[in-house]
């Protein structure tokens, strides 16, 4: 491509500041205009159910082995952590109140993100990043349709209505996992453990899980589809899309995380004093 | 003659019968550039009704985003763009997606949708298109006619027997297909909204010189099936001789002094071969010179 050098003052650290946060800005402000603009095309009309049901497939269906074999795993994990110290305190029976409170309200909705924007979050920004380099997005807004209603609309939809049932998968299998090592491989009696499991989580709990992945699920599939649509030129320029894409979903969960789970413990604080037991 | 006039004088073009016509699309003034880039400076093009436009140029001399820029997949950063008589910057997003139908493109590397079939990919726009037209759909109400299942196959199965191509492609992904069956139905794709303006971006890069007759065949019979107008960009000196009326040559900014147009070239293929500036013959004889110039 044809160029004109632009004759420039040397960097100074203020220089380099000001870039900087300039580039900060137009990020979020690009970043802000895509999100209104999925949200825009979500309001118009609803996506083609054969595309819909391929994009479901795929994030859903696609990623319960992975989240199955990670909440056992987890579930496992916090019961021989949490057993040593319950053990020296001669309260072992109360590991299950730990593992299952941790799982519903942090750990299931964190790693079913975790593994959505691993698994599908990167695949969508390399996807979307392909067609931005052989232009096929281009092509799509040559034929009269919106790229981002046609390619963001579905993936946004499948990841925020998914994600709550993948959270539920790695709930279960987790709290499953951490029951079956610690009543069959540490000898935890099975009634004690799901007494004291019963009067730590609450509904709450579970609902605060679940309201937490649907934001997930939205940041995942917005912070992806944006990397894709904005991939520089080339094979590096994709996997670039990809890496980042992951990076910065991952960044966007634990950063959700904290604000949600701060802001839905002060309400609930606030509206239901005593705890209801769910289990 | 005010600047008013002057304006309106370059979107407008008079005919044998001495009717002014409005062209189909003029870059007024274009500038375009991609952070310290320039790659368009003050580009002034007409396209004429009917014709068919051929720019050529150097390689990075912006060839690719003036036809971007003339179907508004790109904005100028400076200058304007008219559809038929109206600038794309007084247009709302509805008219102006509504205007861009009226555009067929062929890309480069043809961009076909991976995730389809071929019959999928023809049928991409009149779905959409019926999509729009379709009440309760997000188009306007002027959206072309809804077409049923069987109206949308009838123009697939059309379009592609008139680029050559049999009905056993049609469930063939773009994967299976040849650099010559990829353009071909590429060209079916955008010929099936029946455009009134193609723009074809390098339509034979890439390919021998038989499929490269094929294609320019192809280019040349488009408007004499339909009227329309077409702009062709390459730099395959059989596709000008092929099927030009009119050629524009663009030089890279970089090359241009202060003040100098970057349309170096604009009249018909006999004149341009004839051309006695060196740049317009260095690069219709091959360029050795070019290459010099380029080290130079």
């Amino acid at each position: 491509m044809a160029t004109i050098p632009v004759l420039r003052s040397p960097a100074t650290p203020i220089h380099c500041l000001g870039g900087l946060v300039l580039s900060v800005v137009e990020s979020v402000g690009d970043f802000s205009l895509f999100s209104l603009g999925v949200l825009h095309q979500l309001v118009l009309g609803r996506p083609r159910r054969r595309v819909m049901l391929e994009t479901m497939y795929t994030v859903g269906v696609g990623s319960i082995p992975m989240v199955v074999v990670t909440g056992v795993f987890i579930g496992m994990v916090l019961a021989v952590q949490g057993y040593a110290s319950f053990h020296h305190l001669g309260m072992e029976t109360r590991i299950g109140s730990v593992i299952n409170a941790s799982l519903v309200k942090e750990l299931g909705p964190v790693l079913a993100a975790t593994m959505l924007a691993g698994r599908v979050g990167s695949s969508m920004a390399a996807e979307l990043g392909t067609m931005r380099v052989t232009e096929q997005i281009d092509a799509i807004r040559a034929l009269g349709a919106n790229p981002v209603r046609q390619l963001v609309v579905p993936r946004f939809l499948a990841c925020f209505l998914l994600i709550p049932v993948l959270t539920i998968v790695a709930d279960t299998v987790g709290i499953i996992g951490g029951w079956v090592f610690s009543t069959q491989a540490l000898g935890v009696n099975s009634h004690f453990y799901w007494v004291h499991s019963r009067s730590f989580v609450t509904a709450f709990d579970v609902t605060t899980g679940l309201i937490k992945s649907v934001f997930f699920g939205g940041a995942i599939a917005l912070v992806s589809c944006y990397h894709g649509f904005h991939c520089q030129a080339g094979a590096k320029g994709v996997g670039r899309a990809a890496t980042v894409s992951f990076v910065a979903s991952f960044v966007a969960i634990l950063v959700l995380d904290f604000f949600l789970g701060l802001l839905l413990d002060t309400s609930y604080r606030m509206a239901y004093p005593a705890p209801t037991s769910l289990l | 003659m005010s600047t008013h006039d002057q304006h309106q004088a370059t979107i407008a073009s008079p005919r044998p019968d001495g009717q002014a016509v409005a062209d189909p699309v003029v870059l007024h003034g274009v500038g375009r550039r991609f952070g310290d880039q320039q790659v368009l400076r003050d580009l002034t093009i007409q396209v004429r009704s009917g014709e068919t436009l051929v720019v050529i140029g150097e390689s990075g001399c912006g060839k690719s985003v003036t036809l971007k820029l003339m179907m508004s997949l790109m904005w100028p950063t400076a200058g304007e763009v008219h559809w038929a008589g109206r600038s794309v910057s007084d247009l709302n997003t509805a008219e102006r997606d509504r205007h861009r139908l009226r555009f067929g493109y062929v890309f480069q590397n043809s961009a076909l949708f991976d995730s389809f079939d071929v019959y999928e990919n023809v049928a991409f726009g009149l779905r959409e298109s019926s999509n729009r037209a379709r009440p309760g759909g997000h188009g306007e109400r002027d959206e072309p006619d809804e077409l049923d299942e069987q109206g949308i196959r009838a123009v697939v199965l059309d379009r592609l027997e008139e680029v050559g191509l049999p009905v056993e492609v049609c469930t063939k992904n773009p994967s299976e297909l040849s650099g010559g069956m990829r353009k071909r139905v590429a060209l079916a794709r955008a010929l099936a909204l029946e455009p009134s303006v193609m723009l074809y971006d390098e339509p034979t890069t890439g390919l021998d010189p038989m499929m490269t007759g094929v294609i320019n065949r192809l280019i040349r019979e488009v408007p004499e099936r339909r009227p329309v107008t077409s702009v062709v960009v390459t730099h395959d000196l059989s596709t000008v001789r092929a099927v030009a009326d009119r050629v524009v040559m663009l030089e890279p900014v970089s090359r241009l002094g202060e003040g100098e147009p970057q349309v170096i070239f604009s009249g018909s293929v006999a004149e341009a071969l004839a051309s006695s500036d060196p740049r317009v013959a260095a690069f219709l004889q091959g360029g050795s010179d070019s290459l010099e110039r380029e080290a130079g």
